[in-house]
């Protein structure tokens, strides 16, 4: 009878692991706590705040100009789409109509964001699955990105370069020909990366059948972006609430039914064809005019509450102001897509290995600074 | 000093030779052995260092990058000047570990390495032993390795080490298995378990090349299993950076840490060095059984040439797999031992057996 009961009592203990702060595959400073029976995750419990930097206290102290500098370091992989976020809202509630030709460079620069963004994707993946090599490969052409936004914006990471009413500069002349050789360059490079990880066997067994959601769970959590495409959760904002020229443009929203790591690994893969298209689309007609509307050196929101959503890399980003008519906002918050993304890592690890659990986390692509803010 | 480059046997006969002419036979037999170990030991540093600096080279064109570059012509002495590093830097003692253990888990692991290459024939007459139970040997030496690799995961008092040391257990001694078989279905075709003779047979052309579709299978399966046993990707569960940040050695630093990697690397060269040994005529020249002439010019280039070439042709490959490929999981890295390699491998012995008896090899 003792045995038995010690028998249970070791089969019940679990066996409790904290992945993170730092570890090599959260990306940053998430923690994990897990508890193991085995190789097998029972439970995954994240613990967030590590870096915690209260980005939406300190915005109600600082003008609207100065808020897009700070939601840079936000999700850093997507900078130019939050700044679009703070943008579209002030525009928004001042009623001020943008020129065309922001519209046009501000869909490319998102365009281009995704891009370089999915590859970062890419490489991390990889990396997570064991295959070092598609690092370099992914940095290799997100360096041709960079170096165009570095030539039009002057930086590389942390851009700003939105601002309400427009752009901080125009682009730079060369800018329309270097998007186009890029395109030209990746259109090849693309198909190399389906060869070197999309189509490997053991990369395949890996992630097909592996951290399952359901498309209602996508919902019931929030999991947006590419994460809650790949169950067949329609949420491209850019088609149900189209902004800047998403409206115009001919895009199909990349859709996958299967809700497991490769499903979401494709529609990443599918995502970065679709962003060349788009860009092919718009390089061509940029409309000539002004760089940014005129705009009051002082903006002040008229009282109210303003929404606005914009399809960041990692999903739906919700920016929400409450104004009292002041030059600061009263309130400010952010619905990150990675926090409620994060949510769902539960449910999609639950009984499945440590190395699946790796493999989720990179599908699911979290940026740590998004989730803390 | 009879020095021959193709034939190492009176060189080392002469050095027996005066060495017990000269000294008393306990003195002779003391500094024979010295001398061998002291060559053995410089061998495995040397060898060490290079393949550090090739997998590094090698990696990074895999990578589109150039690799070392800065110390020293094409980066050669940025191994040693790292080697430099890891003898200076501190040994963290670990509160909680179990110190005896936590200290003799390096030297378990690479003194099985070490133990392994006395039985390697380098060329005709260079071996540091050469017993008639030569493969029984290594097979017995290599799977001493587990031990230190899981005193090193248990002792270290970490949950992530003992992760990588039960992962790295169930993997080796799952691997082992595997390539034990495909030496066997050597043994069979060769009839001999010394490594010597297992050369010598191969002068009328390699085994991959005389034993048909199961040598060819062997070597394949030998190639898979022996890249799982030493630890490297795709089989690098035990130390999988991503998921158990370094496995089993996450806690050792400096000339400790060093050891494991050396020692992967040094296994790395072993299993290869078998590999050409085995399946691709040691340090046998390319013979065709009949091209007389063709034949005598590969007689031309020296046995060790060919050996090398040979080796690092594996050691290459196994290369080439590490930087291509994902890493397995360990359900599916146990099911690739269990449900396929093991069954084919039992299944090849027979027809391996069965192609000896009715003399149908070539």
């Amino acid at each position: 009878m003792a045995e038995e009961l010690f028998i249970k009592d070791i089969e019940e203990k679990e066996y409790t692991i904290n992945m993170g702060p730092q570890h090599p595959s959260t990306h940053g400073v998430l923690r994990l706590v897990l508890s193991l029976k085995g190789e097998i995750v029972e439970k995954v419990e994240p613990h967030c705040g590590y870096i915690h930097r209260g980005i939406e206290k300190m915005c109600e102290k600082l003008t609207y100009q100065q808020i897009i500098h700070l939601t840079d370091r936000l999700d850093y992989l997507s900078a130019l789409i939050n700044n679009e976020a703070v943008c579209l809202t002030v525009e928004k509630a001042m009623e001020v109509e943008v020129p065309e030709r922001v519209k046009y460079i501000r869909t490319i620069m998102d365009e281009l964001t995704r891009i370089a963004s999915h590859q970062l994707w890419w490489c991390t993946f990889g990396m997570d699955m064991g295959g070092l090599t598609c690092f370099f490969y992914g940095l290799r052409d997100r360096e041709k990105i960079l170096d165009i936004f570095e030539e039009t914006i002057g930086a590389r990471l942390i851009l700003s370069y939105y601002c309400p009413g427009g752009l901080m500069n125009d682009i730079h002349p060369n800018f329309q020909q270097r998007v186009k050789d890029f395109i030209k360059y990746f259109r090849k490079k693309l198909p190399e990366y389906d060869q070197l990880l999309t189509g490997n066997v053991i990369m395949q067994e890996r992630t097909k059948g592996i951290g399952y959601i359901s498309k209602e769970d996508c919902i019931s959590f929030g999991v947006t972006g590419p994460s809650g495409r790949g169950s067949n959760f329609a949420c491209d904002v850019r088609k149900t609430h189209p902004y800047g020229m998403y409206d115009k443009v001919n895009f199909k929203e990349a859709l996958r039914t299967e809700g497991d790591t490769f499903a979401r690994y494709s529609v990443r893969m599918d995502e970065m064809w679709e962003s060349m298209n788009i860009i092919e689309q718009l390089i061509d007609n940029i409309p000539e005019g002004d760089y940014c509307a005129k705009m009051k050196p002082i903006i002040k929101l008229p009282e109210g509450e303003y929404f606005q959503r914009v399809e960041a890399c990692r999903g739906d980003l919700g920016l929400y102001i409450i104004s009292r008519g002041e030059k600061y906002p009263y309130r400010f918050k952010l619905r990150s897509p990675n926090f409620s993304n994060l949510s769902g890592l539960h449910t999609m690890a639950k009984g499945q290995k440590i190395a699946d659990l790796v493999a989720i986390g990179a599908s699911l692509d979290y940026v740590i600074p998004d989730i803390d803010r | 000093m009879p020095f021959n480059i193709y034939d190492f046997t009176s060189f080392t006969q002469w050095i027996d030779k005066s060495l017990y002419e000269n000294c008393a036979p306990f003195w002779a037999m003391i500094w024979e052995l010295s001398i061998i170990g002291l060559v053995v030991l410089t061998f495995y540093a040397l060898i060490g260092l290079f393949l550090v600096y090739a997998e590094r080279k090698i990696c990074a064109f895999f990578q589109c990058r150039i690799g070392p570059n800065r110390v020293g012509p094409w980066g050669l002495i940025q191994t040693i000047a790292d080697l430099i590093k890891l003898l200076l830097k501190e040994l963290v003692n670990i509160r909680n570990a179990d110190k005896f253990l936590f200290n003799i888990a390096p030297f378990i692991v690479i003194i099985a390495s070490f133990l392994a290459i006395a039985a390697i024939p380098f060329a005709k007459g260079l071996h540091a032993i050469d017993f008639n139970i030569g493969i029984f040997y290594v097979i017995a030496v290599s799977s001493l390795g587990v031990i230190g690799i899981l005193l090193a995961g248990w002792s270290s008092n970490n949950k992530y080490s003992l992760i990588g040391a039960m992962r790295s257990g169930a993997q080796i001694v799952s691997y082992e298995l595997s390539v034990g078989l495909s030496m066997i279905t050597i043994c069979i075709l060769a009839g001999s378990m010394q490594l010597s003779t297992i050369v010598e047979n191969q002068a009328n052309g390699w085994f991959i090349f005389t034993g048909h579709i199961s040598a060819i299978l062997a070597f394949i399966i030998y190639l898979i299993a022996a890249t799982a046993e030493t630890n490297r990707g795709p089989f690098d569960l035990a130390e999988a950076e991503s998921e158990l940040t370094a496995g089993f050695h996450t806690e050792y630093s400096g000339i400790k840490f060093a050891f494991f990697f050396l020692a992967e690397f040094m296994n790395m060269f072993i299993v290869a060095s078998f590999a050409s040994t085995m399946f691709l005529g040691g340090w046998m020249p390319f013979h065709i059984a009949g091209a007389d002439g063709f034949n005598v010019v590969m007689d031309y280039i020296p046995p060790l040439i060919w050996y090398f070439g040979k080796t690092f042709f594996i050691i290459f490959l196994m290369m080439w797999f590490k930087w291509t490929f994902p890493r397995l999981r360990i359900d599916q890295l146990l099911t690739l031992e269990w449900k396929y390699l093991l069954p084919i491998n039992l299944v090849n012995i027979l027809l391996m057996a069965f192609l000896v008896l009715m003399g149908w090899h070539f």
